[in-house]
């Protein structure tokens, strides 16, 4: 069970004087169960990347498997495949559409043929695992905050019960409180289910401290795919395409450059505590 | 997707063309229309190939793109092409029990097809050229006289300029949504009338809400700038005439006189 992508290229508006490459000779294993981080500012191609994982982008050349199955065969159902790999976009406004939440969250599960008991069954397990409170269900879904709304979009595609979750931009817009609470739901939801979940940030803050594998996208090219702090090393690189390690990694590095003896991979604040209070020789607490 | 259409059409390319005041592209533009539907005679019709065969050279947009344009109107020209064969009365050629094929039906298909291949050449080579931004403000200035009979010609404009630089964001706007619902399962394109009619409610009501939301913050960050509509307004690039505008009026000119010399003189002299 995993995505493979072989060789994949993307050009938007091909053989015209507005001709870009978005993706360029992307090759990529998305193992099941990972907790993966795509990384890269604006124009980077990621969200271009993760719109070929459910098929609704189709590559220019090159190929993708999932589960083993080329999905450009000509007899492959794609719209199975959207619902094994759901995909929230950055903006929930570009879904919701419904008179009730309630409703909106049973659209995803009723597309996939099942009955309205059931879709309602499978929208309140999904809104319950997003943490919405009950006594919102059934107001409509344009009345909520900006980190609501978010949810409720999760819920959306949570309630297909996809087998890989991708989430394009989960925090942007959110202060720093509703950034949490989505980034730690998003979390709970990969240990709950065991579930791929690839996460699309332009923060390596947002994503550092969650994800086990992080893939850097600059200009349409995939030029890390690495733990965090292996590609945290390369923090001089990351830095010159615009993007910036976790301002611990650069506590670390100085610290560790004037005569403290700590490791320079910590990534997060807990870990680059635990870290320093050790090079001090006080106990750990 | 969706991104493929091309709304507003305009090709970014370095030549004289692109560089001309809008006013004279649309003063242009009108006379090469009237001139297509009236010339007489064959030495008027090479001249208006001439005339249009040099301003695509000029224009340096690969021809591909003047194609395109034709092919939504290819209906058109067929029904417009058979009507004229067969409708037309004259000297019968060819008879099939009611379908008469004349001569003059012959001539006039022909004729009236190229002639519609003209006008959409012409008329989206000016579109190719020029921004919509660019054609606003061309319309803007030249329909100014008209504000003296109380016509809200600034107004008009500013509502055309803000419509055409919608049309972009609302189209991938609505790429977007199809998008997200597509990711949710939606169908778009299988089932019946009703069935597809359904299946746009989800697409519709969001780009409904994200349209009614623009419409509010652009009205809002225009206000925050003071706009009070055209009154007392100046523009940062006044449209003004510069040599290579002179001369592409004289060119018009002398192109639309020829047109109406030889019409004349082919009336008169070939029947």
């Amino acid at each position: 069970m995993s995505i493979i992508l072989d060789k994949v290229n993307y050009t938007y508006s091909a053989g015209t004087a507005y001709e870009i490459q978005a993706l360029k000779n992307i090759n990529l294993k998305m193992e099941d169960g990972q907790f993966i981080g795509i990384i890269g500012h604006t124009g980077s191609g990621k969200s271009t990347l993760i719109q070929h994982l459910n098929g609704l982008m189709k590559a220019t050349s090159g190929t993708i498997y999932y589960n083993g199955e080329d999905i450009y065969a000509e007899d492959y159902d794609l719209r199975q495949l959207r619902s094994k790999v759901g995909l929230v976009f950055q903006y929930p406004e570009h879904q919701l559409f419904e008179t009730t939440i309630f409703d909106d969250v049973c659209y995803g599960p009723k597309n996939q043929g099942l009955t309205k008991e059931e879709a309602g069954l499978r929208a309140f397990e999904a809104l319950k695992s997003v943490g919405l409170k009950e006594e919102l269900y059934y107001q409509s879904p344009f009345d909520l905050s900006g980190g609501q709304k978010r949810r409720v979009a999760i819920a959306g595609v949570l309630a297909m019960r996809p087998e890989v979750l991708i989430l394009d931009e989960p925090t942007a817009g959110l202060d720093p409180k509703g950034r949490d609470e989505i980034l730690n739901l998003v979390s709970a939801m990969h240990k709950e289910r065991k579930i791929t979940i690839v996460l699309v940030s332009h923060s390596m803050e947002d994503v550092a401290q969650y994800v086990e594998r992080i893939i850097v996208m600059n200009h349409g090219e995939m030029i890390f795919d690495d733990a965090p702090h292996e590609v945290f090393k390369h923090y001089k690189e990351l830095e010159k395409i615009g993007l910036a390690a976790p301002q611990v990694t650069y506590l670390m590095h100085e610290l560790s450059e004037n005569g403290l003896p700590v490791d320079v991979n910590a990534t997060t604040v807990s870990e680059a505590k635990d870290e320093i209070l050790k090079a001090l020789g006080r106990k750990v607490c | 997707m969706l991104k493929d259409i091309t709304l507003g059409q305009y090709y970014p390319a370095d030549s004289i063309l692109h560089k001309l005041d809008p006013r004279v592209k649309l003063f242009g533009t009108m006379i090469y229309i009237i001139s297509l539907f009236s010339f007489r005679g064959i030495p008027a019709f090479v001249l208006a190939t001439i005339f249009l065969i040099s301003i695509i050279r000029i224009s340096k947009v690969p021809f591909s793109y003047m194609v395109k344009g034709l092919k939504s109107i290819v209906v058109l020209m067929i029904i417009t092409g058979i009507f004229n064969l067969f409708l037309t009365q004259g000297e019968v050629l060819v008879q099939i029990w009611v379908f008469k094929i004349t001569y003059e039906g012959i001539k006039n298909a022909v004729l009236m097809v190229v002639r519609l291949i003209y006008l959409i050449i012409g008329t989206s080579l000016m579109t190719l050229t020029t921004t919509p931004n660019q054609l606003t403000d061309g319309l803007e200035k030249a329909l100014m006289p008209l504000e003296k009979i109380k016509l809200p010609v600034h107004e008009i404009a500013m509502m055309m300029s803000i419509a055409l630089r919608f049309i972009p964001i609302l189209v991938e706007e609505t790429d977007k949504i199809m998008k997200a619902q597509m990711a949710r399962g939606a169908d778009f394109e299988s089932g019946n009338i009703i069935k597809k009619a359904k299946a746009m409610i989800p697409l519709l009501v969001p780009l409904f809400v994200s349209a009614f939301r623009r419409a509010n913050d652009l009205a809002m960050a225009m206000e925050a700038r003071c706009y009070h509509g055209g009154h007392g307004r100046t523009k940062m690039k006044p449209l003004a005439y510069g040599v290579a505008d002179r001369k592409a009026y004289v060119v018009l000119v002398v192109y639309f006189v020829l047109m109406l010399v030889l019409r004349f003189v082919w009336v008169r002299f070939v029947g």
